[in-house]
C-alpha cells in the first residue's frame, strides 16, 4: 500500500510539475510539497481523487470529441433527419454505477484521512498551545511550559502539537499549507488541530479566513527546530528577563521610551497582553508578520503602521494621535527591540 | 367565464375557492407559500434551539416562563382555528352571514390572544427586564415569538379587511378564495403557535 | 392591443409607463433581462478592478477598504443581481411558452417580483455613495459582517431582503404556473426540460429562500436593534449566520445551474435535430439535484469545527450530487451521439460547456473530500471551482439562452459570426483566468487578499489570470455591440428561425400579447416537432376561437417596492436618529397601503374578444 502510494505520488507530482510550468510554488508555502503529516495525508487524498477525475474526464472528452467529428452536419445534409432516439436503459445503468464505485475509491480514505486528522487521543501528552487570532496578528501562549510568544510559533520536529484556537474578534482561519490544511478560529467555540512538521524549517502561515482590511497580511510562521533546539528554547523563553539593560545607550533610551508609549499593550514577559508579545522580537523572522526584519522596516511601522497594515489594532496607539514619538524615537526604540534575544535559538536555527 | 359572472354567480359550486383559475391558482401558490413560511420558522426554530442556554448571565427560561397565561393563550388560539373552520364550512355552503359571524368571532379571539402576549412580553421586560438585548436567549425568544406574533397580526387585518370589504355584496367566485386562503394561513399560525408552546415554553420549563 | 400599438410610434413616456405597469410575462422578461445585463456589466467592471489590483505582487491599485467592498459587491451583484434575473428573463420569457399558456398563474406577482429585486439590487449599490459598500465578503460571515463599521453592510442586509422577498414571489409563481396552466395534453412528462428545471428551481427558491430571510433578519437586529444572536459577547454564536448562509446558499448553487441545464439540453436537442436521449432520466435526475442541494449545505464549513463525523457525512452526501450531475452529462453527449450537429453560437456555447463544467464538477467532487478540502477551503483553488460551475455552467447557459431565444423575446437573430467572436474570446479568456487559479490556491494563495507578498512563487500565475479576464471582457464588448447592431438593422425573423421543436416556435416572433389565440394540443414531447414530421406547418388547436382573459395592467408592484426601498433607509439611519423613524413608517405606510388596494380593489381583467382576434388575423 505505501509503496504503491508512493509511486502513484512520484508520478502524479511529476505531472502536476510539468502542469504548473515545472514550478510547484514556494517551498515552505505551497501545499503542493507536503513537509508535513497533515499536508501530507491531505496530499494523499487530493492525488487519489485527482487521478479518478482525470480518468473521468478523459471519458467525458474522448466520448465528445468523437461526436463532434463525427456528427457534424455535412454539406448537402441540412435536410436529413437523424433517427430520434429515446435513450437507453443500459446505459442508464452504467453511467450511474460506475460513478458510484468511482466516488467510493474517493470517500473511503476521505473518511479515513478526515478521522485521522481529528485525533485527539495524544492530546494529554503532547505539546498544548494556545493560539489565539486578532485582527491581524498571531497570539501563542504554551499552556503548560508558561511562555508567551507572539507570530512566530516555535515547536519541535517531528512531534505531535496541538494548537487550541480562539478568536478575539472576528473569525480567523489557521492555515499553514506546507505542514498541515485549516482550521477556522471562532470566537465562541475553541477549535482544536495538531500539527506535525517532517524536517526542520520556516514554514508561512496564513489567514485563510476573510477577517477584514489586512487580512493578506496576517501572515505568521512555524519555525520547526530539532527537539534539543526546542527544549533550549523552552528553557530560555522561561528565563525571560523584561528588566535586561541593553548594552548600547541608545537601546537604553528605546527602553525608556517603550515604557513610557508602548507597554502599556505589548508585554515582554510571559503575561498576557492587548498586543503582539515582543520578548523575543529580536529573533523574530519578520516585523509585522510581512515585513524584512530589518531596523529601516520597524521604524517604518512605528511611524505609520497604517501604511503597513491597514485597519490594525496599533492604530489606536495614543503615540501616534499625541505626536510624541519622531523617527529619532522610533529609531531608539527600533535599537532597542531589535536587540531583544533572549535565546539562541532562532529562526535561522531551523535553516 | 365573464368578469360578471365571478362577481354574481348564477350559482355557487360547492368549493367556490376553486370555482375560477384564479382561485385554483390562489389555492395551489397558497399552499406552496406556506411551505416556504414552514422553513422560515423552521430556521427561527433552529436559532432558538442553538441559544436558549445563552442567557448570558441573565434569565433563563425556568426563571422567566409560566404555562398558565401560557396555556390560555394556546386554548384561545386553538379555539379561534375552530371557529375558522366553521366559517369555511358556511362559506362552502353559501351563507354569506354566518361566515362572517364565525369569521368575528376567530378575530375576536386572535386579539385577545395578541393582547395576552403583549401583556406577557411587557411583563417579562419590566418584571425581569429580559429584552431583545439581554442576552442571545433573549435575542432567539422575542424574535421567534414575536415573528409569530407579527404573523397573528397581520393575519387579523388581512381578515378584518376581507370582512369589512365584503361586508355588503356577500360571498362570490372572487371574493371566496381570499376568505378561504386567509384561513389557510389563519391554520398555519395556530400550528406555528403549537411548536411554540411545546419548544420554547413546556420545553423552557420542564 | 400591444401587438398592434407595436407598430405605430410611440412617445417614450407612454412606452416607460407601459414598462412600469406591465403585467405581461414577455415585458417583465424584458425589463429582467436589461437590469439582469446592467448588474452583470457592474459586476463584470468590479471583477476587472479585483484582477487589476492583483496583476502584480503589492499592488496599489485600490486600497484594501475599497478592495474589500469590490469582492463583497461583485460576488453578491453577480450571484443576486445578475445571475438570477437573468435565469428569470428566460424563465419568463420562455416557460409559459413552453407549457402553452397564456399567462402565468400571478401577473402581478411576478411584477412585484422583478420590482423588488430592482430597488433591492439599487438599495444594494447605494452603499458606494453613502461611505462605502458592504465589505464582509458575499458570504458575510458574522461577528465581520456585525461589527463593520458604516452602513455597507446594512445596505446588504436590506437590500437583499428586499430583492430576496423578490425572488421567492417569482419563484412561487413559476411553480404554480406549471402545475395549474399547462395546455391540452402537456403532462408533466411531457414538458420540455427547461420547463422541468425551472419548475425544480422555483422549489429551491421557494424552500431555501426563506432561511436566508432568516439569517438576514437575525443579522438586521444585530446591527440594527442591538441583539445578540452573532455576538459571544452576549452568548451568541456566530457559526449560525454559516448555516443559515448556507442553508440557502448551496441550493442556491442549483437553483442557476438547473435552468441553464434546462437551456442546454434544449438547444442540444434542436441543434442536432434529435430528440433529448434519456428525457426521463434526465426528469430524474434534475429532481435528484434538487433534493440532494438540500443535504449538503455543510460541506461549506469543513474547517468550522464541526468534526469527523459530521465532514465525514456531509462529504459522502456531497459526492453523491456528482451521479445525478454524470447522467446529465452522458445524456447530453449520447443526445450529440448520431445527430445532425449545427454549429451556431448557442451551440457552440453548449458545447463549450461540456468540458468546462466537467471540470467545475470534477473540482467539486474535489472540494467534497473534507480531508482535502482543508487544504483547499478558502483558497484561489475554491475560487477557481466555484466560477468553473458558475461561469462555465451558468454564464455560458445564459450566453446560449440569449442567442437561442433573442428571435422569440425581440423578433430579430443575432449576428452569429459576432456570436461566435464572443464565444472564442470569453472562452478563451475564461479558462485562462481561472484554469490556473486551481494551482495558486494550492501553491498557498487564500481568496479574498487584497495583496499577496512579492517571491511568494504566485506572480505569474495571477498575471495570467488577469490577462484572461480582460479577455472576457472583450467578449462581452462584443456581444453588446452585437445586441445593438442587430437591434438597428432590426431584421425580422420568423417564429421558428432555429427548426425547433417545441411548443415557443409554433407562434410568431415576437408572440402576440396573449400568446396562443388557440390553446396548442400537446400530443407529447417536443410536440411542434412531432406535427411537422406528420407534415403540418403549426400546431393543432384544442379549443375554438373564443374570447381570451387578461389581467389588467397596474402601478402598484412599482409603488409597493418604492415604499419597501424608501423604508430601508429609515430601518438603517434610525440607528443614527430616531427621527428616521418616520422614513421607516411611511416607507411601510406605502407599501401596506399598496397591499390594502391590492386587497379590497376589485381586479378582474379584461376580456379580448372573438371578434377582435379575427380581425387581427385578416
Amino acid at each position: 500500500m505505501k509503496e504503491w502510494m508512493g509511486k502513484i505520488r512520484t508520478l502524479s507530482l511529476f505531472s502536476l510539475m510539468v502542469l504548473v510550468l515545472s514550478a510547484c510554488g514556494k517551498d515552505n508555502l505551497t501545499a503542493l510539497m507536503p513537509k508535513g503529516y497533515g499536508a501530507e495525508e491531505s496530499f494523499k487524498v487530493i492525488i487519489i481523487s485527482t487521478l479518478v477525475m482525470i480518468v473521468v474526464f478523459l471519458i467525458v472528452m474522448i466520448i465528445y470529441v468523437y461526436v463532434i467529428m463525427k456528427f457534424r452536419q455535412k454539406k448537402g445534409e441540412e435536410n436529413k433527419i437523424p433517427k430520434q432516439v429515446e435513450g437507453s436503459k443500459t446505459l442508464e445503468i452504467v453511467w450511474t454505477t460506475i460513478p458510484i464505485l468511482l466516488l467510493l475509491i474517493i470517500a473511503v480514505p476521505t473518511i479515513a484521512v478526515t478521522y485521522d486528522l481529528a485525533d485527539e487521543s495524544k492530546k494529554e501528552d503532547s505539546i498544548n498551545i494556545n493560539v489565539t487570532g486578532s485582527q491581524f496578528w498571531w497570539h501563542f501562549e504554551y499552556a503548560e511550559e508558561q511562555i508567551q510568544t507572539s507570530q512566530d510559533l516555535y515547536i519541535p520536529v517531528g512531534e505531535k502539537v496541538y494548537l487550541n484556537m480562539l478568536s478575539s474578534d472576528v473569525i480567523h482561519s489557521f492555515w499553514v499549507p506546507a505542514l498541515s490544511g485549516k482550521m477556522d478560529v471562532n470566537p465562541d467555540n475553541e477549535n482544536t488541530m495538531y500539527i506535525e512538521a517532517n524536517e526542520e524549517g520556516v514554514y508561512w502561515g496564513k489567514c485563510a479566513e476573510f477577517c477584514g482590511d489586512s487580512h493578506s497580511l496576517m501572515d505568521f510562521k512555524i519555525v520547526a527546530v530539532s527537539q534539543d533546539e526546542y527544549d533550549q528554547w523552552v528553557e530560555d523563553m522561561q528565563n525571560v528577563d523584561p528588566e535586561a539593560t541593553p548594552e548600547s545607550t541608545t537601546a537604553q533610551e528605546g527602553k525608556a521610551l517603550f515604557e513610557q508609549s508602548c507597554l502599556s499593550c505589548h508585554a515582554l514577559d510571559n503575561t498576557p497582553s492587548v498586543g503582539p508579545n515582543l520578548s523575543n522580537f529580536g529573533d523574530r523572522s519578520m516585523v509585522a508578520g510581512v515585513l524584512e526584519h530589518t531596523k529601516e522596516e520597524l521604524v517604518g511601522w512605528i511611524l505609520d503602521p497604517a501604511e503597513k497594515k491597514p485597519g490594525n489594532g496599533m492604530l489606536e496607539a495614543p503615540y501616534l494621535n499625541e505626536d510624541t514619538i519622531g523617527e529619532e524615537e522610533a529609531e531608539k526604540i527600533a535599537d532597542y527591540l531589535m536587540q531583544l534575544k533572549p535565546s539562541e535559538i532562532t529562526p535561522e536555527s531551523a535553516k | 367565464m365573464s368578469e360578471h359572472d365571478v362577481l354574481n354567480p348564477k350559482e355557487m359550486p360547492l368549493n367556490p375557492e376553486k370555482g375560477t383559475l384564479e382561485g385554483r391558482n390562489k389555492f395551489v401558490g397558497f399552499w406552496f407559500f406556506l411551505g416556504g413560511e414552514t422553513v422560515l420558522f423552521a430556521s427561527l426554530f433552529g436559532t432558538y434551539l442553538a441559544l436558549n442556554d445563552s442567557v448570558n448571565g441573565g434569565k433563563t427560561s425556568e426563571e422567566l416562563f409560566g404555562l398558565e397565561l401560557v396555556f390560555i393563550m394556546t386554548m384561545i388560539l386553538l379555539t379561534s382555528s375552530l371557529t375558522s373552520v366553521y366559517a369555511m364550512y358556511h362559506m362552502k355552503n353559501n351563507a354569506f352571514k354566518k361566515m362572517q359571524i364565525w369569521l368575528g368571532i376567530t378575530v375576536v379571539l386572535g386579539f385577545s390572544f395578541l393582547g395576552l402576549e403583549i401583556y406577557e412580553f411587557t411583563h417579562y421586560i419590566h418584571e425581569y427586564e429580559f429584552t431583545l438585548r439581554s442576552s442571545a436567549f433573549g435575542s432567539a425568544f422575542y424574535t421567534l415569538v414575536g415573528f409569530h406574533g407579527g404573523h397573528v397580526l397581520f393575519g387579523l387585518l388581512w381578515i378584518v379587511s376581507l370582512m369589512i370589504r365584503n361586508a355588503k355584496r356577500g360571498l362570490n367566485l372572487y371574493n371566496a378564495p381570499k376568505f378561504y386562503i386567509a384561513s389557510l394561513y389563519w391554520h398555519f399560525i395556530d400550528v406555528v403557535w403549537v411548536f411554540i408552546f411545546t419548544v420554547v415554553y413546556l420545553m423552557g420549563v420542564l | 392591443m400591444s401587438t398592434m400599438v407595436a407598430t405605430k410610434k410611440r412617445s417614450f413616456g407612454s412606452v416607460l409607463w407601459d414598462y412600469l405597469t406591465t403585467v405581461d410575462h414577455k415585458k417583465i422578461a424584458i425589463l429582467y433581462l436589461v437590469a439582469g445585463g446592467l448588474f452583470f456589466i457592474l459586476g463584470g467592471l468590479e471583477a476587472l478592478a479585483i484582477r487589476w489590483q492583483l496583476v502584480k505582487p503589492m499592488n496599489d491599485f485600490v486600497s484594501a477598504g475599497f478592495y474589500n467592498e469590490l469582492i463583497t459587491m461583485h460576488g453578491t451583484t453577480m450571484i443576486f443581481l445578475a445571475a438570477m434575473p437573468l435565469i428569470f428573463a428566460f424563465m419568463n420569457a420562455v416557460v409559459p411558452l413552453q407549457i402553452g399558456a397564456r399567462d402565468v398563474a400571478f401577473p402581478f406577482l411576478n411584477s412585484l417580483g422583478f420590482w423588488l429585486f430592482l430597488f433591492g439590487g439599487i438599495m444594494l449599490n447605494v452603499g458606494w455613495f453613502t461611505g462605502g459598500a458592504a465589505d464582509a465578503g458575499w458570504t458575510a460571515y458574522a461577528p465581520l459582517s456585525t461589527t463593520s463599521p458604516g452602513e455597507g453592510v446594512d445596505y446588504y442586509v436590506l437590500g437583499l431582503q428586499i430583492s430576496g422577498a423578490g425572488t421567492l414571489m417569482g419563484g412561487i409563481n413559476f411553480l404554480v404556473t406549471i402545475v395549474n396552466m399547462r395546455a391540452p395534453g402537456m403532462t408533466y412528462m411531457r414538458m420540455p426540460l427547461f420547463t422541468w428545471s425551472a419548475f425544480v428551481a422555483s422549489a429551491l427558491i421557494l424552500f431555501a429562500f426563506p432561511a436566508l430571510t432568516v439569517g438576514l433578519f437575525l443579522m438586521m437586529f444585530d446591527r440594527l436593534f442591538g441583539s445578540g444572536f452573532f455576538d459571544p459577547n452576549m452568548g451568541g454564536n456566530a457559526v449560525i449566520w454559516q448555516h443559515l448562509f448556507w442553508i440557502f446558499g448551496h441550493p442556491e448553487v442549483y437553483i442557476l445551474a438547473l435552468p441553464a441545464f434546462g437551456i442546454f439540453s434544449e438547444i442540444f436537442s434542436t441543434f442536432s435535430k434529435k430528440r433529448l436521449f434519456g428525457y426521463s432520466a434526465m426528469v430524474f435526475a434534475t429532481v435528484l439535484i434538487g433534493f440532494l442541494g438540500f443535504m449538503v449545505w455543510a460541506h461549506h464549513m469543513f474547517t468550522v469545527g464541526m468534526g469527523p463525523a459530521a465532514n465525514s457525512i456531509f462529504a459522502v452526501a456531497t459526492m453523491a450530487i456528482a451521479v445525478p450531475t454524470g447522467i446529465k452529462i452522458f445524456n447530453w453527449l449520447f443526445t450529440l451521439w448520431g445527430g445532425s450537429i449545427q454549429l451556431t453560437t448557442p451551440m457552440l456555447w453548449a458545447l463549450g460547456f461540456i468540458p468546462t463544467f466537467t471540470m467545475g464538477g470534477m473540482t467539486g467532487v474535489m472540494v467534497a473530500a473534507a480531508s482535502a478540502d482543508y487544504q483547499y477551503h478558502d483558497s484561489y483553488f475554491v475560487v477557481a471551482h466555484f466560477h468553473y460551475v458558475i461561469v462555465g455552467g451558468v454564464v455560458f447557459g445564459l450566453f446560449a439562452a440569449a442567442h437561442y431565444w433573442w428571435p422569440k423575446m425581440f423578433g430579430t437573430v443575432l449576428s452569429d459570426k459576432l456570436g461566435k467572436l464572443t464565444f472564442w474570446l470569453f472562452f478563451v479568456g475564461f479558462h485562462l483566468t481561472f484554469f490556473i487559479q486551481h494551482f495558486l490556491g494550492l501553491m498557498g494563495m487564500p481568496r479574498r487578499y487584497w495583496v499577496y507578498l512579492e517571491d511568494q512563487g504566485l506572480d505569474l500565475g495571477n498575471a495570467i489570470s488577469t490577462a484572461g479576464a480582460f479577455l472576457m471582457g472583450l467578449g462581452t464588448i462584443v456581444l453588446l455591440y452585437n445586441i445593438v447592431v442587430t437591434q438597428v438593422k432590426g431584421e425580422k425573423v420568423s417564429g421558428d428561425p432555429w427548426d425547433g421543436r417545441t411548443l415557443e416556435w409554433s407562434i410568431p416572433s415576437p408572440p402576440p400579447f396573449y400568446n396562443f389565440k388557440q390553446l396548442p394540443l400537446v400530443r407529447g414531447l417536443d410536440p411542434l416537432w412531432i406535427e411537422k414530421t406528420e407534415g403540418r406547418k403549426g400546431m393543432t388547436p384544442a379549443e375554438p376561437v373564443n374570447d381570451i382573459h387578461m389581467p389588467n395592467s397596474t402601478i402598484l408592484p412599482f409603488v409597493m417596492s418604492v415604499g419597501l426601498f424608501i423604508a430601508g433607509f429609515g430601518f438603517i439611519y434610525q440607528k443614527d436618529n430616531l427621527a428616521w423613524l418616520w422614513v421607516l413608517f411611511i416607507g411601510m405606510g406605502i407599501t401596506l397601503g399598496s397591499m390594502l388596494i391590492r386587497s379590497l380593489k376589485d381586479d378582474l381583467g379584461f376580456h379580448i374578444h372573438k371578434k377582435d382576434l379575427e380581425k387581427e388575423a385578416e
